[in-house]
């Protein structure tokens, strides 16, 4: 019966906000309705800061008419006192596909799709900023049902695929209207992302930094394109252009995209609004560096269920933190000022959304700032605040009936009201029976437990500890509980109908089948409390662990910072003409090498008796593909325009363990799929630093060139990119130079010109402002580039791997190109062939600069051995091995006027090693940077038993939340690549 | 004779100028040969610090203390005053022989299709003529297990000596053992099926263990009668039972550790060798009480872990080896090529605080114990092959691994190679002085 006026009722209000119809109707008659819908007494909330007490509010066709203490209400009036209730504008979402569904997959096809497949669109199919998401729109009444039970009002939807993903659509969740009614706008903004489209198999880009450069080239491509360049329509940059003044929306999904994103923005002067990766808390200073806005997902992990110990292994404590500290990261944003809005995107579904809430209001997430970040706030993003967001005159009416605090956690939702169109979630009548009760029977005192969400409930009946099977309906004020003993043999039922939120009285059916009535008696709060201590749990805030940095395994309680060290009676191995000193003290200040002599007075310096040890400059790994996470974009053959410097990773364990084997500065290459690779970072290895700190200041451009076989695709299954040969490789180089020389011309001659990323870098090689280091294994190609480069007037800078090198030493000595080699690596494929160890030794006979480099996490962290090979293969003395690894390749980087040698007025990277630094045997004991202490020995050894705690403290938590009920799920470890040249991504 | 042995040397410096061609296999030993005067590292933890070692007819018959005793300095004598003489260094698990270049498909031989394969014997497919083989000796790597890879049970491995016309020839001890990679309760995720990259709990790890238990038991019944169908997967199983072969467990971590030693000693397995063993430390006494030795894998590798202790697979050895657990070193899932390095990932170990020589038992006698050849391999131990070399300096560290000579059962080995003749070709090329 309730039902079925409840289904009437919204038939009615449905039909009584129609207004102004301006289309035919003949089922029935038009009529027009000119009533208010009025709520009294209500605590309401106008805006999440704006409270009023007694509040009323008037609707009508959907939209707020009045709202505040006093106001006059029509006579034409339908009114409800909401006495006891709140009101509060419904929660928008701004990040969503709601009814907006994803393409199909493309299918895998035989060999790699380089070009476009679409015509009169942009060069790339991951490029679509033509869609619109209103064409594919289709209300989805399930889905909207969902979010209203959550609270939400409004969506904010787009096509979740693609790099540039076209228009998105705001719409009201308002089941009875139509889409002219509720799509509340239908180009709500613009929206990107790092990730390429699933329908499009087209191979660029294949890497993060490739999404990135392209993003780039998209917008220097519009501001040319709207200059009327142009032979040719291109409708993805026209829509582009078209959409320039709505607001922008990226999804960059962690803490490091974010930084990129922003800076991609920054570039074209665009606010991009950032969709992150809850992840911020961690280096929540360069987020704010940002001055970005935020859309943030809440879907924090689930412990991890550590009940097997064997399985619990494979959990990193990074892993275990961010389930434990991730909460906080809501809390943490707010803590600093950073506007951002919530989303429910990344959940399950939206019915988590207020479990995932509630955690962070245990971790001190602010309750107006989260009422904020769910209404006012992304009504600001999408740049809607006079429809949405708030109760104030003129908006919809959009808006939450709830029986208490919205986020108190036994506050009932009861109606979540769309552009005036009332949903019911629980019949605001209802009564509150949860509670415990005693209901006494035959004697015997049962104690019964009404807990779970209103909609359902469930029952608890206990006899002393003994629990007793039960079942509960709670529908139209008719409570039923039955119960029964284990062995099925006494059974009882109750039926009530429930009138207060007091005790309750009805029927009950004995075993026997005779009926009698029966009285449960409610307990008081007070009993409760003294019942147990579930209500306590509140009240005690989580256990979080700190974070370091970085915020993993090794990570640093504080950033180091620059000391002012005495290294006294040190073996110094200075990298430069004065060789190795004995005796010799080393001071260090203000990050720099201050003086070397005997018997140097401290000052205030720590001294450190460096007595039958060895002090030496920090390693220089040329060749390394650490700390990023991309190394190659495969997508193009020529892939100037990518940067390592948007992909680097500064929390990759592999710094750390560079660090402990005394490396200090770090090239790390773009890989080898491409003959033109892209550019290069160039990074000291300061553990605990972000991306930005990790890189030189004053850092030297370089790019990565490859030759050989990984360019011609050789080893893989790919056919049919240019180029399959070597004859290929050089056509190529001498195709991009003339290309880059014409550009170049033209972009001096103050022509209109096309802003072309990828020749901007080429054109710096040929003006000799970058330096490539080039991947090369045999003679013929070797000899090969030097021609070309000769040809163009410029200088390849230095050949990396560069095995077949001692077959052209002569040649390389006069081009004057520098070597950074393999000590003994060779046999892995056929280029290799004639690969041999004293490469290095030749080289260095024939006058060419020679580095040993690595290539790989685990060679660069034994460098030092790695140089001493050159001894036992090519005899160099110890002196030229250990300039191999230090101001040879300082030299190649062009770096020496800062690192490489132990030399006064240079920046203080140190190692200080317990043996000769070339001896098997030898192990780094400190590690400086500028002064810094980035490794210590003594220092590890605590870490180590620091992260044995934090683990066993972790486990114990995990334990605890597995035991109090919590979802697990099961161990697993994260995925770190681990990069060569020839990895592909 | 002396102009024969002109000859040889003008034969060795025309090879030696063509780009192809392999050291030729020394002859065997004539007269007997004295070392004198080095300092001896024994292999079984001891050294002598001036030692005579002579040995005839490829064995050593005599090893002494220069200074102490009085032995009479017989046959050819080599001077080594300041030099070291170690036993030849043994590199088990590896293809050495079975994959030339590994990018070139056509070259690798290594991997046959079928997961319980063990009638796969890499004996007959070893190429005792590859470059990389030949590349081991300049170091001291003259004896490898060569063993074939992949699958569940990849095939049966055979012991040779690097110095060999053929495979026939090489063999030290054909057929020794089997090799079984164990199933691993954690696996990589595909991500390429868009599974999460890392590692994820293997659901079919109980069916794999089950697998080989039924695999095994299967070879275990068809032993037991004489049946006149011949089934050469099970007749190739049957030396793990009888004790006459070593099965060469791959297994990590501790769980799969444990489960592997128990379920195949349940099944009669009689000789175990755990290769790998990340976690092996964590249950030394049950390694113990199993009679299990371990290969552990190259020093010069990156912990499994991130939080892993920075050095954990730098002193893997060293925590075995102070349990009293019988420890080797290899490096089965590395390039060939990379053995060469075998004594610098025992010399690692030192910076960890194992004494040198207890270090060089790694690559020597320990070694050969688990192998099953330290009745002739191993140390330099009189009555045992003269398979040893002289290095300039200290073998374990690379500035000084410099060798001089080399014998294998007491023949005088070429220590040129490709790369040695490509390094003098250059060098000429250059007027370098080397």
């Amino acid at each position: 019966m309730k039902k079925v006026t409840l289904l009437l009722l919204l038939f009615f209000s449905f039909s009584f906000v129609q207004a102004q119809i301006y289309f035919p109707k003949n089922t029935s008659l038009k009529e027009e309705n000119n009533n208010y819908t009025v709520f009294t007494n209500a605590t309401l909330f106008i805006t999440p800061t704006r409270k009023i007490n007694n509040g009323t509010l008037v609707i009508k066709e959907g939209k707020v008419i009045a709202a505040g203490s006093n106001v006059t209400i029509p006579k034409n009036s339908i009114i409800t006192d909401l006495k006891g209730k709140y009101i509060y504008p419904s929660f928008i979402d701004p990040y969503s596909s709601f009814g907006v569904s994803k393409p199909e997959r493309a299918k895998r096809e035989q060999s790699p799709q380089w070009e476009t497949k679409r015509s009169g669109f942009y060069w790339n199919d991951h490029i679509m900023p033509e869609n619109k998401a209103i064409d594919k729109f289709k209300y989805e009444n399930k889905n909207a049902k969902e979010l209203r039970n959550a609270g939400f009002g409004v969506v904010n939807s787009h096509i979740m695929d693609g790099i540039a993903r076209g228009t998105g659509v705001l719409i009201s969740l308002n089941d009875e209207a139509t889409n002219g009614e509720r799509i509340l706008v239908e180009n709500s903004g613009n929206y990107f992302s790092f990730s390429k489209s699933v329908a499009s198999r087209q191979s660029y880009p294949g890497s993060l930094m490739g999404a990135s450069a392209l993003l780039r080239q998209m917008n220097y491509d519009a501001d040319w394109y709207a200059k009327g360049n142009s032979k040719t329509k291109d409708r993805s940059l026209e829509a582009l252009i078209n959409n320039k003044n709505l607001p922008s929306f990226i999804e960059a999904g962690n803490k490091y995209k974010d930084v990129l994103a922003d800076k991609t923005g920054d570039l074209f002067n665009l606010n991009y609004v950032i969709v992150g990766g809850g992840d911020e808390y961690e280096s929540i200073e360069s987020i704010k560096a940002t001055q970005s806005k935020y859309i943030i997902p809440i879907n924090f992990p689930k412990a991890y269920d550590v009940s097997d110990p064997y399985a619990a292994n494979y959990i990193s404590i990074a892993d275990m933190r961010a389930w434990n500290q991730s909460p906080s990261n809501p809390k943490v944003l707010a803590d600093n000022d950073i506007t951002f809005s919530l989303t429910t995107h990344q959940l399950k579904s939206p019915a988590d959304f207020k479990k995932h809430l509630n955690k962070a209001f245990e971790y001190g997430f602010d309750k107006t700032k989260a009422l904020e970040a769910l209404t006012t706030v992304p009504a600001q993003l999408l740049g809607q605040s006079e429809k949405i967001g708030s109760l104030q005159v003129g908006r919809y009416a959009n808006f939450l009936i709830t029986s208490g605090e919205i986020f108190d956690k036994k506050t009932i939702l009861y109606e979540n009201w769309v552009q005036g169109t009332k949903n019911v979630i629980i019949d605001k009548n209802i009564k509150d029976i949860r509670g415990s009760y005693t209901l006494p029977i035959g004697g015997k005192n049962y104690s019964v437990t009404i807990k779970g969400e209103l909609a359902k409930l469930s029952s608890e009946v206990k006899l002393d500890s003994i629990t007793y099977p039960s079942k509960l309906s709670y529908k139209n004020d008719w409570l039923n509980v039955s119960f029964s003993d284990k062995e099925k043999t006494e059974n009882y039922r109750t039926t009530s109908k429930i009138t207060s939120e007091e005790n309750i009285t009805g029927k009950i059916i004995m075993p026997n089948g005779s009926a009698s009535n029966f009285t449960a008696r409610k307990l008081t709060s007070e009993e409760e409390k003294s019942k147990s201590s579930e209500e306590n749990k509140d009240n005690i805030s989580p256990e979080i662990v700190p974070i370091t940095y970085p915020n993993v395994g090794y990570g640093n309680n504080s950033l180091p910072t620059s000391q002012h060290i005495l290294f006294k009676n040190a073996t110094v191995w200075t990298s430069e003409a004065d060789g190795i000193l004995q005796n010799t003290d080393v001071l260090v200040k203000d990050g720099k090498i201050s003086k070397i002599g005997a018997n140097l007075k401290s000052g205030n310096a720590r001294v450190i008796d460096a007595t039958g040890k060895h002090l030496t400059a920090g390693i220089i790994d040329e060749h390394s593909h650490i700390a990023a996470f991309s190394i190659n974009e495969g997508g193009h053959n020529s892939s100037a325009e990518v940067s390592i410097e948007d992909v680097l990773d500064p929390e990759d364990i592999d710094i750390y363990r560079n660090l402990a084997g005394g490396v200090t500065s770090i090239q790390i290459l773009h890989g080898s799929a491409n003959p033109i690779g892209g550019r290069s970072a160039i990074i000291k290895l300061k553990w605990g630093e972000d991306a930005d700190g990790l890189l030189y200041d004053d850092r030297p451009k370089f790019i990565k060139f490859a030759l050989g076989e990984n360019v011609k695709h050789s080893n893989w299954q790919s056919f049919n990119r240019f180029p399959q040969t070597r004859m290929g490789v050089e056509q190529m180089y001498v195709n991009y130079f003339n290309r880059a020389k014409e550009y170049d011309t033209k972009k001096k001659s103050g022509a209109s010109f096309r802003y072309d990323e990828e020749m901007e870098v080429l054109a710096e090689i040929l003006n000799g402002e970058r330096f490539i280091s080039c991947h090369s294994y045999v003679q013929s190609e070797i000899n090969m580039l030097m021609k070309v480069a000769e040809k163009f007037n410029f200088k390849v800078n230095t050949f990396t791997h560069i095995l077949e090198g001692y077959k052209v030493a002569d040649k390389m000595k006069s081009h004057g190109v520098g070597a950074s080699t393999f000590s003994d690596w060779w046999a892995y494929k056929y280029e290799v062939n004639d690969a041999i160890p004293y490469n290095a030794a030749i080289m260095t006979n024939e006058g060419v600069t020679v580095a040993i480099n690595s290539d790989d996490g685990e060679m660069s962290r034994r460098l030092n051995q790695e140089a001493a090979k050159t001894i036992k293969y090519g005899g160099m003395t110890e002196l030229q091995a250990w300039n191999m690894i230090t101001i040879n390749p300082a030299k190649l980087l062009h770096l020496d006027h800062r690192v490489g040698s132990i030399k006064e007025g240079k920046d203080a990277d140190l190692v200080l090693w317990n043996d000769n630094p070339l001896s098997i045997y030898a192990k780094a004991e400190k590690t400086l940077i500028e002064g810094a202490v980035y490794f210590d020995k003594d220092l590890d050894k605590q870490k180590r038993s620091a992260i044995k705690k934090e683990r066993n403290t972790l486990t114990k938590l995990m334990m605890k939340e597995k035991e109090s009920g919590g979802k697990t799920q099961t161990p697993k470890r994260k995925g770190n690549k681990e990069f060569h040249c020839e990895t592909i991504n | 004779m002396k102009n024969l042995k002109n000859i040889f040397v003008l034969a060795a410096i025309c090879l030696s100028f063509s780009m192809f061609a392999q050291q030729t296999p020394a002859l065997p030993q004539e007269g007997i040969i004295t070392i004198v005067g080095a300092t001896a590292h024994i292999g079984d933890g001891t050294v002598i610090e001036n030692s005579i070692i002579s040995f005839e007819n490829g064995k050593i018959i005599a090893v002494a203390d220069a200074t102490t005793s009085k032995i009479a300095l017989r046959g050819n004598v080599i001077k080594a005053e300041g030099k070291h003489v170690y036993p030849g260094f043994i590199a088990p698990a590896k293809s050495l022989g079975l994959v030339e270049v590994n990018a070139v498909r056509a070259s690798n031989d290594q991997d046959e299709v079928g997961d319980f394969i063990p009638n796969i014997r890499s004996l007959i497919a070893y190429n005792a003529e590859s470059k990389v083989v030949e590349s081991m000796r300049p170091n001291g790597i003259l004896i490898g297990q060569i063993s074939p890879k992949g699958g569940r049970i990849s095939g049966t491995s055979s012991i040779v000596q690097f110095d060999a016309w053929n495979w026939e020839d090489a063999a030290i001890k054909a057929d020794d053992g089997i090799h079984l990679n164990w199933p691993t309760s954690f696996r990589r995720g595909r991500w390429w099926r868009g599974e999460p990259r890392g590692w994820l709990p293997n659901k079919d790890y109980n069916k794999q263990t089950n697998e080989v238990s039924a695999f095994l038991s299967q070879a275990k019944a068809y032993g037991n009668t004489n049946s006149n169908v011949v089934n050469e997967p099970f007749k190739a199983t049957q030396g793990i039972f009888n004790g006459n072969q070593r099965l060469y467990v791959y297994a990590q971590r501790e769980k799969e550790i444990i489960d592997a030693i128990t379920q195949l000693k349940e099944q009669g397995v009689q000789h175990i060798v755990l290769v790998g063993g990340y976690e092996a430390h964590r249950i030394i006494p049950f390694l113990k009480k199993h009679q299990v030795s371990v290969l552990v894998k190259q020093t010069h590798s990156l912990p499994m872990d991130s939080d892993d202790d920075y050095d954990f697979p730098y002193k893997l050895p060293k925590l075995l080896m102070d349990g009293g657990v019988l420890v080797g070193l290899q490096n089965a899932g590395m390039s060939n090529f990379q053995t060469r390095n075998l004594p610098f990932y025992a010399g690692q170990v030192v910076g960890q605080g194992l004494d040198k020589e207890k270090a060089l038992q790694l690559i020597t006698s320990n070694t050969a114990k688990i192998l099953g050849i330290d009745a002739d391999y191993g140390s330099l131990t009189v009555g045992k092959s003269a398979t040893l070399f002289i290095s300039e300096g200290d073998a374990l560290d690379m500035r000084t691994n410099l060798l001089t000579k080399a014998f294998i059962d007491g023949r005088d080995i070429s220590l040129e190679t490709h790369q040695t003749e490509l390094w003098d070709r250059y060098s000429e090329k250059y007027e370098h002085k080397k």
